[in-house]
């Protein structure tokens, strides 16, 4: 029986390549994902249009001023008056306003001299975007507080993505979707057609265990999926300059663990799902959206509420996403990873376990 | 022993009972009809024999196999076309008959000397893909596929629903083959045309089986007389028919009607009756098949 496991493989794979939509879809789907991700949508603060209120252009106020026109994230937009902080941020012309109190400078000399408290900056920002409202107002403290060369200053170094690159934080992340994508949900589709085209039937019908012809199917997906893996990889390292000093063997071989337990995920799906309509929706809802909100790819686990954190931890990706963070970025080898290795193989015997349990040799 | 033997077999899918305790038997190398409209239990049926679906109660054997306990031998030695087309579209024909050869273990030249004679008519668009084949096509290669592991028993869901009435002629002739190979048959349909195409048949309805025969053996046991009646109204006529005396039964049977009569039946009384009715035409008629699923029907 040896040799109709081949032409199970081979028959899939026709489905596959017939099917060049799909296949089209597939291949391009993580290189839209990678160049949006790591060019356009990003938190890192550029170009922040920034307005400063003064009553008196003392030395210490220039010196400020001076240090913010030449930060390359901020451009200097001149000296406003206290009635136009308000249609200046809603008009857009700035996105924060600095202002300074007039005894700024009196006050800055007392505070040094230990007979008065440290002067007040007032930054107002335009947090409509959150993200970049956050960092803008980190970056500008850091900014004025260096003006204030008189008082003691915290010095910050920004380890391992010194630049603080979004592109290093999202391609893990992105790596987390996309396999998902590729491998559950394609091979749970896959599956569930045959049941909705009801070849299922003459399948079960045939002295073949499906189980066999279960893992037939997941052959041609797991080689595209390899084929996805590289193409990711040689962007993240190309094109998003990703560091990868962490060896990309490494990652190679865990990102392959991930991919078996997606697999497998997708099998559980299509013991549920009767339609592929059903199986591309929970594949979508039910393992998409944990994965943007609970996998620290968008917002870090820490930030959850308590009870997302508990839950967080059983979404796959939140294991491997990590891991290649820190393996990517950090640096860090396989072996420092072992806890997430460890989890996700456990994860993926038992919703393999799970699934060929379900998955029944009749149709009910 | 029989070469399928069902006994008092019922499914229920919910508070519906598909299958009402039936029980029937299929001889060697016979082609045995389930005749019956939609809905009356034969897919169910089907599903049952082929080991897809666990009976409620009853039991069955295929083979001399019991359905529940050694189905994974069943599957071995039968050979099944569902209702509806169930091929891989995007797949050429032959790589079809190839895949389905190897799901059973064989290759197709093994059992060629079997399909030819089905496979040979769609040979030449062997490489088109099977979605894009017409009705008649699809159900020959359906057919072969089914074929490809020399089965012993054969099931065929509605195998010639949706296929035209050529393809349809031609499908029986090819079943008749077969049957003299020694394979035997189990074959559903709707049409009750295609009823004396079979050895015997068993009538069904709402998941049970009104009477078992051959064709002409249930013709012969509709005992009353028969007549096809005819007016310019025929709904008036149908309304009228049904209350005069004698009447027994009256109901649309393509472009007539079919009146059964009962004993004290007279057709110049029967027209005299109907002057007021415009044209009616009464002749004695022959029963048919659909007489009879008529008759137990509304027993």
């Amino acid at each position: 029986m040896k040799q109709n496991f081949g032409s199970f493989v081979k028959k899939e794979s026709l489905h596959i390549l017939r099917d060049k939509r799909t296949m089209l879809g597939v291949m391009l789907i993580p290189v839209m994902l990678m160049t949006l991700f790591g060019f356009a949508i990003s938190t890192e603060v550029n170009n922040i249009n920034v307005a400063v209120v003064a009553s008196e252009h003392t030395d210490g106020v220039h010196d400020a001023v001076e240090r913010l026109s030449h930060n390359e994230y901020f451009t200097f937009k001149g000296y406003i008056s206290q009635d136009e902080i308000d249609p200046c941020l809603r008009s857009g012309k700035a996105g924060a306003v600095v202002v300074f109190a007039s005894d700024y400078d009196r006050r800055a000399e007392q505070a040094a001299a230990g007979i008065a408290t440290k002067p007040v900056i007032q930054l107002i920002v335009d947090a409509s975007n959150v993200n970049t409202a956050g960092s803008a107002t980190a970056y500008l403290q850091n900014v004025l507080l260096g003006a204030a060369s008189q008082q003691a200053m915290f010095e910050t170094r920004m380890l391992f993505n010194p630049q603080m690159r979004s592109a290093y934080n999202f391609v893990p992340g992105i790596m987390g979707l996309i396999f998902i994508l590729v491998c559950a949900m394609m091979t749970s589709v896959s599956i569930v057609r045959e049941k909705e085209v009801g070849t299922m039937e003459v399948l079960l019908v045939s002295p073949v265990r499906p189980v066999k012809i279960i893992f037939a199917k997941m052959i041609p997906y797991f080689a595209i999926s390899c084929i996805v893996l590289v193409t990711i990889l040689l962007l993240a390292r190309y094109l998003l300059e990703v560091p990868m000093s962490g060896g990309v063997g490494g990652i190679f071989s865990l990102s392959l663990l991930y991919l078996a337990l997606s697999l497998s995920l997708g099998l559980l799906v299509s013991t549920i799902a009767t339609t592929q309509m059903a199986a591309l929706l929970i594949s979508a809802m039910v393992m998409m959206m944990p994965i943007l909100m609970l996998s620290g790819m968008l917002f870090p686990i820490e930030n959850l509420p308590e009870f997302f954190q508990v839950v967080s931890n059983i979404v796959p990706a939140r294991w491997y996403i990590d891991a290649v963070r820190k393996m990517m970025i950090q640096g860090l080898p396989l072996v420092a990873v072992w806890k997430n290795c460890v989890i996700l193989l456990g994860m993926t015997v038992a919703i393999l376990g799970i699934s060929l349990k379900k998955f029944n040799d009749k149709l009910e | 022993m029989s070469a399928i033997d069902v006994h008092s077999l019922s499914k229920s899918y919910g508070k519906v009972r598909a299958l009402d305790g039936v029980s029937f038997a299929v001889e060697h190398g016979e082609l045995f009809g389930l005749i019956g409209p939609d809905g009356a239990g034969k897919t169910t049926l089907f599903r049952l024999l082929t080991t897809l679906i666990n009976p409620d109660e009853g039991s069955a054997t295929v083979d001399g196999l019991d359905i529940e306990k050694d189905y994974l031998s069943i599957r071995k030695r039968v050979g099944y076309m569902p209702g509806r087309f169930s091929l891989y579209p995007d797949l050429s024909v032959e790589e079809n008959l190839q895949f389905f050869a190897a799901l059973f273990g064989v290759t197709v030249e093994e059992s060629y000397d079997l399909i030819a004679p089905i496979y040979k008519q769609i040979e030449p668009f062997r490489t088109r893909r099977a979605g894009k084949l017409s009705g008649g096509m699809k159900q020959k290669l359906a057919l072969s596929c089914a074929l490809i592991h020399r089965p012993s028993v054969l099931f065929l869901d509605e195998p010639t629903t949706g296929v035209d009435a050529v393809s349809r002629s031609e499908f029986w002739d090819m079943l008749a083959d077969l049957k003299e190979r020694g394979i035997t048959i189990l074959v559903s349909t709707p049409y009750m045309d295609e009823a004396k195409r079979c050895d015997r048949i068993a009538l069904c309805n709402e998941g049970r089986i009104l009477g078992i025969d051959t064709p002409t053996g249930i013709v012969q046991g509709f005992d009353k007389p028969l007549y096809s009646i005819s007016a310019k109204n025929m709904f008036a006529l149908l309304e009228r028919a049904r209350r005069e005396e004698g009447v027994e039964d009256c109901y649309p049977f393509g472009e007539k009607h079919h009146l059964v009569a009962s004993a004290g039946f007279d057709e110049e009384r029967f027209k005299a009756a109907l002057a007021d009715v415009e044209g009616v035409e009464i002749v004695s008629a022959e029963p048919t098949i659909e007489d009879m699923f008529i008759k137990l029907m509304r027993r």
